[in-house]
């Protein structure tokens, strides 16, 4: 008899019939989208403002190189003494006045340079005007040792080395940024995964212990099987979930984008990067990204991505179902939390840390044997190159690890479900894997 | 007569408590077994042996001639003392769900659901979820999940629990129709009338230790201490008590009569014959009330557990 199948329908339909689970499948999109577009449009509001500033220039050197930008409007003071202009500039509510007295050299007046302000001042606003006082001081400076700057200027030369592999690959920074990105969502997406679906399964199984079902259960399939159908299914609809937010989430996107006029690069706090780079030309840079995506290793990619991602999975989902069998109500599961959580975030911190600093280091290559540690840390690794033969012993450590796993936690599971009333130690499930 | 299920030497210790000691039972085919015990004696225990559930460290446990097998467990129908039902789950959804886990086709479990639903009248529940239902409902279902398989073995734990009279006895009838028509069955509870009522054979299990076992009838026999209730109507009730208790043990007895009598209990000895003790009596007045006093299921666990 294989009951198999059956338990993995009962419990995919349980699950996606449920009205929680329904409200959350469409309700997070928008919820998220909204979200997104309240911060696009909070960060448009605050571009909007402009900044009046004040400019009180005793020294008289800096006066053309206070340009007003659209979202700062200098305003430059004659004849005034600095109390006088400090009573305006609060008088006319300005956002602040900066001072630049008259001394005897370069280098007092680096010191002496103040910014008045109601309180304390943006600090991108003071980096801009630090930026521009700097460049002025410093060209002043280069002129009073006779150096002409423009003779500086065109002495630069900016080099980035091209960079090439032994067997004659081009590589680049913009290519090591694409590996990242795709480890890094790799990694991201599965820790997300077994978090929240993780904790679904745990609840499923107090459900049973709960409602008392269990023991009529059990008298009719075998714990690991009943185990295995619970994962099975709860993952399936957990699937089912991710992929309607991630249709929904593009639909709405593209709605609210084209709808509201949103550019969402505006919601990005690296939008100066954004537009310096679009200023380079933007075909050329979407040519280089297809390039480089072509280079990378696509289909070991998507193979293992998968792999890594459903073994990573069942191996944690097996975690989830025995604690959810060893406590009788959802309040207890703190206690064994915490040994679960803790390779995982593990996990994430040498990925996001140790291997976007050497992918190939010898921390990076024992987490990514690991089975714990293995799906995100070897997800990541994957896209930097790392050779077949390593990625298949990694898949099996992490498979065999699974079973191991299931074979555990079936024994805390056919022990556990049917102890009522009672919050165990872990001495006491120590105990119960030898029933 | 032919055993359906053998116990051998069953021994299950968790941990450091021993829940089972060397327990052997034989369970005869057609028969209602009654697995009796005070709360923590090892009765569950027993029964999830045989439902498999929980596998015996020592001993066998042969069902139909075979040692249990995963296979066995379409043969059994199980009914545990703690049992409920997915709460969210349609009733009809269910009850198909569960029977299929029992190894019956979608439409073999469609047939027979429909037979017991228009049995029990409980047929439009079927798309009702189950958290809708009273608890005494909920048992139904849950009884009608329990025998649709036709297993050759029925385990009651407690059946009658969260039930009023009516459904315990509609449900203590279909039980009997179901041994009837060739389920043998084993039933665990403490209300010792429906042991009384049901139970050809019982086992008392305590503290681990199965205490006794046997017919009930023989078990009766073997615990009946020769003790008559008597009414008697005498021209001297104070004299022939005096009598009486000076020859015999006496012990105050009452039920009820219509008449004004001498009312006792008597342990005859067992060199006294029944006759012999009658002919004693109707010499002393009007024999108006003779009743053997047999004990009852509750006396005999009584008895039997204070004794250990």
């Amino acid at each position: 008899m294989n009951h198999l199948p059956l338990i993995i329908k009962r419990e995919y339909l349980t699950k996606v019939r449920n009205k929680s689970f329904i409200i959350m499948t469409f309700l997070s999109p928008f919820i998220f989208v909204g979200i997104f577009a309240l911060v696009a449009y909070l960060s448009s509001l605050n571009n909007d403002t402009v900044r009046k500033i004040s400019v009180l220039d005793e020294s008289g050197l800096f006066a053309d190189e206070f340009n007003s930008t659209p979202h700062t409007q200098y305003t430059l003071l004659h004849n005034v003494s600095l109390e006088e202009a400090k009573q305006t500039a609060e008088n006319k509510e300005m956002y602040g006045l900066l001072y630049i007295p008259k001394t005897e050299s370069l280098e007092a007046l680096s010191k002496k340079i103040t910014f008045y302000s109601e309180d304390s001042p943006s600090l991108s606003m003071m980096g801009d005007i630090n930026d521009m006082l700097e460049t002025k001081v410093n060209t002043l400076k280069l002129k009073e040792a006779g150096i002409d700057s423009e003779t500086i200027k065109s002495l630069r030369i900016n080099i980035s080395a091209n960079q090439e592999t032994f067997k004659g690959k081009e590589t680049s920074k913009l290519g090591s940024g694409l590996k990242l990105a795709f480890g890094g969502a790799a990694g991201y997406l599965l820790f997300m995964f077994i978090i929240i679906y993780g904790n679904m399964i745990m609840r499923s199984v107090i459900e049973e212990k709960t409602s008392r079902v269990i023991e009529v259960i059990i008298s009719s399939v075998k714990p690991r099987l009943l185990l295995l159908g619970k994962i099975f299914g709860t993952t399936l609809a957990g699937i089912t979930q991710f992929l309607v937010w991630v249709v929904l989430i593009l639909v709405l996107m593209t709605v609210v984008t084209s709808v509201f006029g949103i550019d969402p690069a505006t919601a990005s706090p690296s939008q100066q990067i954004v537009e310096n780079s679009v200023d380079g030309g933007t075909q050329q840079i979407l040519h280089d990204v297809m390039l480089e995506i072509n280079n990378l290793p696509i289909t070991n990619l998507i193979v293992m991505f998968i792999l890594f991602f459903v073994g990573g999975y069942l191996l944690y989902a097996s975690l989830y179902a025995s604690v959810g069998a060893a406590v009788d109500s959802e309040t207890d599961t703190q206690q064994f939390m915490m040994p679960i959580l803790m390779p995982l975030i593990l996990a994430v911190y040498v990925g996001f840390f140790t291997v976007i600093d050497n992918p190939h280091g010898t921390v990076s290559q024992v987490f990514s044997y690991i089975p714990f540690t293995s799906p995100v840390v070897m997800l990541m690794r994957i896209p930097f190159g790392v050779p077949i033969w390593q990625q298949i012993i990694s898949v099996v450590i992490l498979f065999a690890t699974f079973g191991g796993m299931v074979w555990f936690a079936a024994k805390i599971y056919r022990v556990g479900i049917l102890m009522y009333g009672k919050k165990p130690t872990y001495k006491e499930i120590f105990k119960w894997l030898k029933y | 007569m032919e055993k359906l299920l053998v116990v051998n030497n069953v021994s299950k210790v968790y941990g450091d408590y021993k829940a089972l000691n060397n327990v052997s039972i034989e369970v005869e085919k057609g028969s209602i077994f009654g697995l009796l015990g005070p709360n923590g004696a090892g009765k569950t225990t027993l029964i999830r042996i045989i439902n498999q559930i929980t596998m015996p460290d020592t001993g066998s446990v042969i069902l139909d001639g075979e040692p249990l097998k995963p296979h066995h467990i379409q043969y059994i129908g199980y009914l545990p003392e703690e049992r409920g039902l997915y709460k969210t789950m349609k009733v009809g959804e269910q009850a198909l769900y569960l029977a299929q886990l029992k190894g019956l086709s979608k439409q073999e479990a469609k047939e027979r659901l429909k037979y017991w639903f228009d049995r029990l009248e409980i047929g439009d529940w079927w798309d009702k979820k189950i958290q809708e239902l009273s608890k005494g409902m909920a048992q139904k279902i849950q009884f009608v999940v329990t025998v649709l398989h036709k297993p050759k073995l029925l385990i009651f734990d407690e059946p009658f629990s969260g039930f009023d009279p009516i459904n315990a006895n509609l449900i203590k009838d279909e039980i009997l129709k179901l041994r009837d028509d060739g389920a043998t069955v084993i039933f665990s509870t403490h209300r010792m009338e429906s042991v009384e009522e049901m139970c050809d054979h019982i086992a008392l299990i305590h503290k681990s230790n199965k205490i006794l076992d046997g017919r009930l009838v023989d078990i009766k026999r073997q615990y009946k201490n020769n003790v008559f209730e008597i009414g008697l109507i005498t021209p001297n009730h104070a004299a022939t008590s005096a009598l009486l208790k000076e020859k015999f043990e006496v012990y105050p007895a009452t039920f009820k009569s219509i008449n004004d009598e001498l009312q006792y209990k008597v342990k005859i000895p067992d060199s006294v014959s029944t006759n012999d003790f009658v002919n004693y009596l109707t010499s002393q007045g009007q024999l108006t009330h003779f009743v053997e006093v047999i004990p009852s299921a509750s006396d005999i666990f009584i008895e039997t557990i204070q004794k250990n």
